[in-house]
């Protein structure tokens, strides 16, 4: 994956060392007013970021993603569960503060109105991560041009304009300027191109694919749209209301779902081709709420495949060996848990 | 995965094709265009300043002493023996008392602003940007003091406090804190639910600094339209306050003042004796139509 | 519905306990001792220790606050150093002459204000617009007791048509609405407070009308082929809650803030004997006045507050 970390000062473990262990991470966001109810955001999630990797994340709205990726960088401190950064403990006692954490990960947020200050200069906004990490105004300016020219734009041109005066596209490329201008290891990217149109989406795309590969980043890839993740991932993960159901390499996970929501997901993706003809929906109803999540598997209530046994017992996650393991938490594919479809899927 | 690119392709490859418009121009630099091709505002805003230069030029400009008093002059008609307007009634000439009281009015109709405006945009940056406990404290607070009519806890202050000038600035300052403060707070809690607000935050920034450099200007906006409307008010209130003799005492010339003094006299020289709420109302509807100007100006989203 | 109505009436209160404390501290942020209002110059240091302990003064802060707190809330306001009366009376006296004022200028605001903006409204962007806002800025910027006093020169000194001041002939209080000649004292009074109300509601207006206006379904009514006329009525029906919140605000504000003009015009409100408490230094009197208007200002808001709910639903969910 990664091809010469030992060229990467910061680097401590070494390739095999994962970059981020998220062990049991969980967030509840209490209700207001709700008398103890709380929003399970995220829920006893677990899983590793090998270094140089893309990982996706993929799920519906409201499964999650969002908090998770602002829990990888602390923007949102987890109720429960730890985070691991190249094998030091993040935010606790003795480990690596919140403020190393940020100059080793940044994110890259979807574009709207307000992903830019309307009232800052293109340059300016860039330069404001450098600037408060120690450099001084024009070493951190030098950076910024630097930097928007790297994603493609020029940066006498675009430096000092507003984000009024762009498109959609452009003020994109100057979020991922923003995010690499501090020089990270690993960059969380939150449906950086959902908010755009397909042309410039491609382009994007293949920015960020030329960028990571350039400067040896390792990505975590949220979308909800399966073709840009298919098209950039190496892993992927599935989200379902707060909780983990399905992890695996890409091409495992497109040519084999093992996970029912995940084969749903699938299925539903619109397509050109007229002989892939869909007359039922993959998945019916709504998705339930979140603050009342359904018990056991909190997929029972609209999968086909649902019996008692998922009502009752949280399904486990596969046990995880390598990069190239494959695993859903789903009772069919758990052999203790009595499901009579075990072995069919 | 597939590679759809050939990797050793220069990243230059994927530059732009579309460039922004050719001019640029920062916020501030359109807020002075557009005040600049609005003839309305501009004619307004020269009123004022001419209000103002004569207030700050009052010993080159006044024709006569304001506090030299003549028993035999006293409420004269306009232009008797060389007194454009009249005289009072303790025969000081009225142009002069006009000029000069309009040093007092001034002063005490912007200074309470800009102070209040200082202290309450403060207040409501901290409270917008902390939110939580902190917000609601600081709101709860100011709403106590919202729930007097203006004029009531001005003169309630003033009057506590035995009045005087510095004594009704103060009071008014204290009137108009929590209104600034409610606007700074309201735009602090807009500004800090955006996207890059969050993102300044992942940078590693700390609470100053974000402040400092990504809610202020967007703040100061609001917050100097709505001082700028509130001058008008201000001048208003004070001479209100010196009418009911909670301002500055006498001799000391101020167009409140003046007006309640004078209105005993209205049997005799109606005309002088309504110069000085003539020179109230000029000054503050100048103010007002100034501010509204500023705010078509300033108001635009981008 | 009923939980807004609690919640609302619920955070009243803890605003009105504010009001009280600033009323209660006012007297202590005067320049020298309180006690001094109450005595004569020349008393000896023993009656001075009396009359203290007998006010409460040797009792320490907060300890006599709770103490006038209690007795304000039986009606105790005490008695008034200038007319021996107790303040409760003079209070409700003024109150209801300011109450006959507002009530008065308040409808006479609204139809004028309202009809105001409707027009500019109605017409937004044309030269009607700019004459009816360009007029609501002059009410908004006139200070309202300068008006009073012109109004006076020109109806009462040069024309000699209405009364420059006073009640009622004689100086009277009583008030009989049928007589002309006790209803001719409040003609200048209530057309000078309605002022800057009608400068505000006609804003209100302007602004409430040509944003419904700007909204969808005044189209939609367009093209079920309505008539103008017609779309009108039903912009101005859709327009009315946010100016009669407003109506309802300035309502309070006359009742508080009617000093300056009763002043101009000698009408024995609650504004007037609020000056002469000032200058008398009569300090319960000016304790019990701020804290009584301030307090109805209070019950003012409240009232427009759940009205506002009951008309627009949309509020409760906020």
């Amino acid at each position: 994956m990664q091809d010469n970390p030992s060229l990467d000062l910061r680097d401590r473990g070494g390739p095999q060392q994962p970059l981020v262990i998220a062990r049991d991470l969980r967030k509840y966001f209490p209700v207001k007013g709700g008398g103890g109810k709380a929003v399970q955001a995220v829920d006893d999630v677990s899983f590793t970021v090998a270094k140089g990797e893309t990982l996706g994340v993929v799920g519906e709205s409201g499964c999650g993603k969002s908090t998770l990726a602002r829990l990888l960088l602390h923007l949102v401190p987890p109720d429960r569960g730890e985070l691991v950064f190249d094998g030091e403990p993040v935010g606790v006692a003795g480990g690596l503060p919140v403020d190393a954490l940020r100059r080793q990960v940044q994110m890259v947020f979807q574009d709207s109105y307000s992903s830019l200050n309307p009232r800052m200069p293109i340059r300016d906004s860039v330069a404001f991560g450098p600037f408060v990490q120690g450099k001084k105004k024009d070493e951190a300016r030098k950076i910024a041009h630097d930097m928007l020219s790297k994603v493609g734009l020029d940066p006498s041109l675009f430096g000092p304009r507003y984000p009024h005066e762009l498109s959609g596209g452009q003020k994109q490329r100057v979020n991922i300027a923003r995010a690499l201008a501090t020089g990270p290891r690993m960059v969380i990217l939150d449906e950086p191109v959902s908010a755009l149109d397909k042309s410039v989406e491609a382009q994007v795309l293949n920015l960020l694919r030329a960028l990571k590969r350039q400067f040896n980043l390792t990505f975590v890839f949220i979308s909800h749209d399966l073709n840009i993740v298919q098209y950039i991932s190496d892993r992927v993960l599935v989200m379902y209301l707060g909780r983990l159901v399905e992890i695996g390499p890409i091409d495992e996970i497109f040519d084999r779902p093992l996970h029912p929501y995940t084969r749903a997901l699938l299925a539903s993706r619109p397509s050109m081709d007229p002989t892939r003809r869909i007359e039922e929906p993959p998945i019916t109803g709504d998705p339930p709420n979140p603050i009342d999540p359904p018990s056991g598997c909190r997929f029972h209530t609209r999968c086909p495949f649902a019996e008692g046994v998922c009502e009752t017992t949280d399904p486990m996650l596969g046990s995880w060996e390598g990069l190239r393991s494959h695993v859903a938490a789903c009772h069919m594919h758990d052999p203790r848990s009595g499901h009579s479809g075990i072995g069919t899927a | 995965m597939t590679d759809t690119i050939v990797l050793d392709k220069p990243v230059g490859a994927f530059e732009e094709q579309a460039l922004p418009a050719n001019r640029v121009r920062g916020y501030w630099q359109s807020v002075f265009y557009r005040l600049r091709h609005d003839p309305v505002t501009l004619v307004f805003a020269g009123i004022v300043l001419l209000i103002v230069l004569t207030a700050v030029l009052a010993p080159l400009i006044a024709p006569f002493d304001p506090y030299k008093e003549s028993i035999v002059d006293r409420l004269k008609p306009f232009g008797w023996r060389g007194h454009l307007l009249g005289t009072d009634e303790l025969g000081r000439d009225m142009l002069s008392r006009l000029i000069y009281g309009g040093r007092v009015s001034l002063l005490m109709g912007v200074v309470p602003v800009v102070i209040a405006s200082l202290v309450g945009g403060i207040l409501g940056v901290i409270g917008g940007f902390a939110g939580g406990r902190t917000n609601t404290i600081v709101m709860r607070t100011m709403d106590v003091f919202y729930a007097f009519p203006s004029v009531l806890l001005a003169v309630a202050i003033a009057g506590a406090m035995g009045g005087g000038m510095a004594n009704g600035m103060l009071a008014l300052t204290l009137v108009f804190i929590p209104p600034m403060c409610r606007i700074a707070e309201t735009a602090t809690t807009q500004i800090r639910a955006l996207d890059f607000i969050e993102a300044a935050r992942a940078t590693g920034a700390r609470n100053i600094t974000i402040i400092r450099y990504h809610v202020l200007g967007n703040v100061l906006g609001p917050v100097f339209i709505y001082a700028s409307s509130l001058v008008s008010v201000s001048i208003l209130l004070a001479s209100g306050l010196s009418f009911l003799g909670l301002g500055v005492r006498p001799p000391i010339p101020d167009w409140g003042l003046m007006l309640s003094t004078l209105r005993q006299s209205i049997y005799v020289v109606p005309l002088v004796c309504a110069l000085p709420g003539a020179a109230i109302f000029i000054t503050s509807i100048c103010c007002n139509l100034v501010s509204d100007g500023l705010r078509a100006a300033m108001d635009v989203r981008m | 519905m009923l939980k807004y109505i609690l919640r609302r009436i619920l955070y009243a209160i803890p605003i009105a306990f504010g009001v009280s404390v600033v009323c209660f501290s006012l007297v202590y942020i005067a320049p020298g001792d309180p006690l001094q209002t109450v005595m004569p110059p020349d008393a000896t240091a023993e009656t001075i220790a009396i009359v203290k302990h007998a006010y409460g003064f040797d009792k320490p802060l907060p300890l006599q606050f709770l103490i006038w707190l209690g007795r304000v809330s039986t009606g105790d306001l005490g008695v008034s150093i200038s007319t021996r009366r107790p303040v409760i009376l003079e209070v409700s006296e003024a109150l209801s002459n300011t109450g006959l004022l507002a009530m008065f200028a308040v409808p006479l605001a609204f139809l004028i204000g309202y009809a105001m903006g409707a027009v500019a409204g109605s017409f937004a962007g044309s030269w009607i617009d700019r004459v009816v806002t360009g007029a609501a800025v002059v009410g908004v910027s006139l200070p309202n007791y300068w008006l009073g006093i012109v109004l006076v020169i020109v109806f009462a000194v040069q024309y000699m048509l209405l009364p420059a001041t006073g009640m009622g002939p004689n100086g009277s209080t009583n008030f009989d609405l049928m007589q002309w000649s006790n209803a001719k004292f409040l003609v200048l009074p209530v057309v000078t407070l309605a002022m800057i109300p009608i400068g505000i509601l006609a804003r209100t207006t302007r602004a409430a009308v040509a944003e419904v206006r700007n909204q969808d379904f005044v189209q939609t009514l367009r093209a079920k082929g309505l008539s103008e006329w017609a779309v009108t009525r039903h912009v101005l029906k859709n327009s009315l809650p946010q100016v009669m919140a407003v109506m309802g605000l300035q309502f309070g504000y006359l009742l508080g803030g009617s000093i300056l003009v009763e002043t101009v015009f000698t009408w024995p409100g609650s504004g007037f004997l609020l000056s002469k408490a000032i200058i008398n230094r009569d300090v319960p009197v000016l304790q019990g006045t701020i804290l009584t208007l301030s307090l109805v200002f209070v019950a003012t808001n409240l009232v427009v507050d759940l009205l506002q709910s009951l008309v627009d639903p949309r509020i409760q969910r906020g």
